[in-house]
């Protein structure tokens, strides 16, 4: 029951990685690079929700369920904004640059946020307690407890992810974005406006970032404008072992570190070095698996 | 740039670090230690600077090595140094560093080997999480002191072992770029495929600049340990990594004298920056991006562009 148990824990802290790594694997489809900015995007999310709640609570009163959804969808519609001003101002005027001047400029605008969030003008660095958005009650299943959030949390990602395969697979924007992440070029002489799918594609993987880090929040002790580090980090091992610009394999990745991560920290002796468990794992996939579990292998051309 | 006269030019500087290391008695302390910084700061630029600018990598480990570099000379000095007699110092303290360099390169190689196969983005975050494992290795183990880390380590780091060590630097990883064998550095940087073809083998090269990079990070952090006199994890964190990785953005990727030039010009101006406070690290940020889309090639490049086309 003990690992049954640690499975559960693991699958929700899991359905979190996956969200975050849904949006790092999207941007790195349409535009091949790592959008390292990701994580930060997460951190305004929750800091979003941070500031909505007491508006939220004036109106719908105190831990209501419509006004959460409210909170969530407003959160993801501002970090949405973000997201695609990140893209327009920092990343569109490097588009045809070497990738890594990209890759540095990426890891500028990520201290940037950090480092603009952390001034005592903004939100300070300081922890700042995350408002209880929904009554939390403890579930018992065949032995298994189970926060009624983390059961949320599972549900509402499993929801998003399908969102997400629909958005993909069966709208007409999708398919645009399946092109230009196929064939940039070919797509825009197919008549596809490039420079808007990849807009879309930032909104959109920032909005699932911010709903990310709202569930993150909600499950953390606190939140601090270094917050979104530790879960970016994680959720892009995650992308890269499920493969990087493959949607599934982001699920699979995130819901597998997840698991594996939980587990470990319930061995005594392994538990100190959980924070190296998702680097070795990064490691050991880049070793043996390098397109990762349901990537192809790609060959570079001349 | 490398010349002919260029072991007249070593032997000339390490000369006047060490006359100038001799008259240091009579600088102010504080702008001695300044200047110990800068010297350290320009072995940690020019060796980043042969991976992310000669041969084009992006790493962002760069003070993970130096840890351990540092950690570990700083051990060897407190188990044999300290109570040595005083002419045998200088001794232990060559072999302190030097032990340091060597098991740097070695993590060197254990992270280069398996994740040179791997193209830039994904260098950087292995790198960036190697750093972290460090950090978490060194804060967890009781030998190195756990999280308050190493403490009265002796004073050794002079003017003239620091500067040395610098000549010593720019020295090694020009001559090595510019030798024979070294164009295949620049031949991964410009075309990876490319020089493959020609018979050049990018992963060997990649991982000789990580090993050679590391050694020389890892002496850094001996010279860094020896002229702190104490060590803690938070100390390497990610953000040392960046402000090399500024150092080396800043002069120019691959442009040894523009990177020199910024080690000493940022490091100078550490002091004043320190007054905006929290203000530091926006602008810091705000130089990483604005240069990217201005000069992507450094402050100090002029003529044939050689930086920031991976």
């Amino acid at each position: 029951m003990h690992w049954l148990q640690q499975l559960v824990n693991g699958l929700a802290l899991g359905s979190i990685y996956a969200l975050i790594a849904l949006g790092y694997t999207m941007v790195y489809g349409v535009l091949r690079f790592i959008n390292f900015a990701h994580s930060d995007v997460l951190m305004l999310g929750a800091y979003s929700a941070f500031y909505l709640a007491p508006r939220m609570e004036a109106v719908f009163g105190p831990q209501s369920a419509v006004g959460t959804l409210f909170i969530i969808i407003a959160a993801a519609a501002i970090c949405a904004v973000i997201g695609i001003l990140i893209e327009l101002l920092a990343y569109r005027p490097l588009r045809n640059r070497p990738k890594l001047t990209v890759l540095i400029t990426a890891i500028g605008v990520s201290l940037f946020i950090e480092f603009t969030c952390q001034h005592g003008a903004v939100f300070g660095a300081d922890t700042k307690a995350f408002p209880k958005l929904l009554p939390s009650r403890e579930l018992h299943f065949a032995g298994i407890e189970m926060a009624s959030n983390d059961l949320l949390v599972l549900v509402l990602t499993a929801v998003l992810l399908f969102a997400m395969w629909f958005i993909v697979q069966r709208t007409k924007i999708g398919m645009a974005i399946r092109a230009v992440s196929f064939n940039e070029k070919a797509a825009a002489l197919m008549g596809v406006n490039v420079n808007r799918v990849i807009s879309f594609t930032f909104g959109l993987g920032s909005a699932l970032a911010a709903v990310a880090g709202i569930f993150y929040a909600m499950r953390a002790p606190g939140i601090e404008p270094l917050m979104g580090v530790q879960p970016g980090v994680r959720a892009f091992i995650a992308a890269v072992l499920g493969g990087i610009g493959n949607l599934p394999g982001a699920a699979l990745g995130g819901l597998l570190l997840g698991v594996l991560e939980t587990v470990a920290g319930g061995i005594p002796g392994v538990s100190i070095y959980r924070d190296g468990i998702a680097f070795a794992i990064l490691i050991l996939i880049l070793i043996f698996r390098p397109a990762g579990l349901l990537g192809r292998a790609v060959i570079e051309k001349v | 740039m490398m010349h002919v006269g260029a072991k007249r030019s070593l032997l000339g500087a390490i000369l006047i670090a060490v006359v100038v290391s001799l008259l240091s008695a009579q600088f102010n302390r504080y702008y001695r230690d300044v200047a110990i910084d800068v010297a350290i700061n320009i072995v940690l630029a020019v060796s980043l600077n042969l991976i992310n600018g000669h041969t084009g990598q992006f790493s962002l480990g760069h003070a993970g090595f130096m840890a351990v570099g540092g950690y570990i000379a700083a051990k060897i000095t407190l188990v044999f140094g300290v109570a040595a007699a005083a002419w045998s110092q200088p001794l232990i303290f060559l072999g302190a560093l030097l032990t340091g360099g060597i098991v740097a390169a070695l993590a060197g190689l254990a992270v280069g080997v398996p994740s040179l196969r791997l193209r830039g983005d994904y260098l950087a975050i292995v790198t960036l999480g190697f750093g972290e494992i460090i950090r978490v290795i060194f804060q967890t183990s009781e030998t190195f002191g756990a999280a308050t880390g190493l403490v009265a380590i002796p004073k050794w780091t002079t003017l003239g072992w620091g500067f040395g060590v610098a000549a010593i630097t720019v020295y090694v990883v020009g001559s090595l770029v510019n030798s024979t064998y070294g164009r295949g550095f620049l031949a991964v940087h410009d075309d990876e495929i490319a020089a493959g073809a020609m018979g050049i083998n990018p992963v060997r090269y990649k991982v000789t600049a990580f090993v050679v990079g590391a050694f020389f990070a890892g002496v850094a952090g001996g010279l860094f340990a020896h002229s702190k006199t104490t060590l803690s994890p938070t100390g390497f964190d990610f953000m040392k990594s960046i402000d090399i990785v500024v150092m080396v953005i800043l002069g120019g990727m691959g442009n040894t004298v523009g990177v020199i030039i910024a080690a000493v010009l940022l490091t100078a101006v550490q002091e004043p920056l320190r007054a905006l406070g929290p203000l530091r690290g926006i602008v810091f940020a705000l130089i990483i991006i604005v240069l990217m889309m201005l000069r992507p090639q450094g402050l100090f490049s002029f003529g044939k562009k050689k930086g920031a086309n991976a």
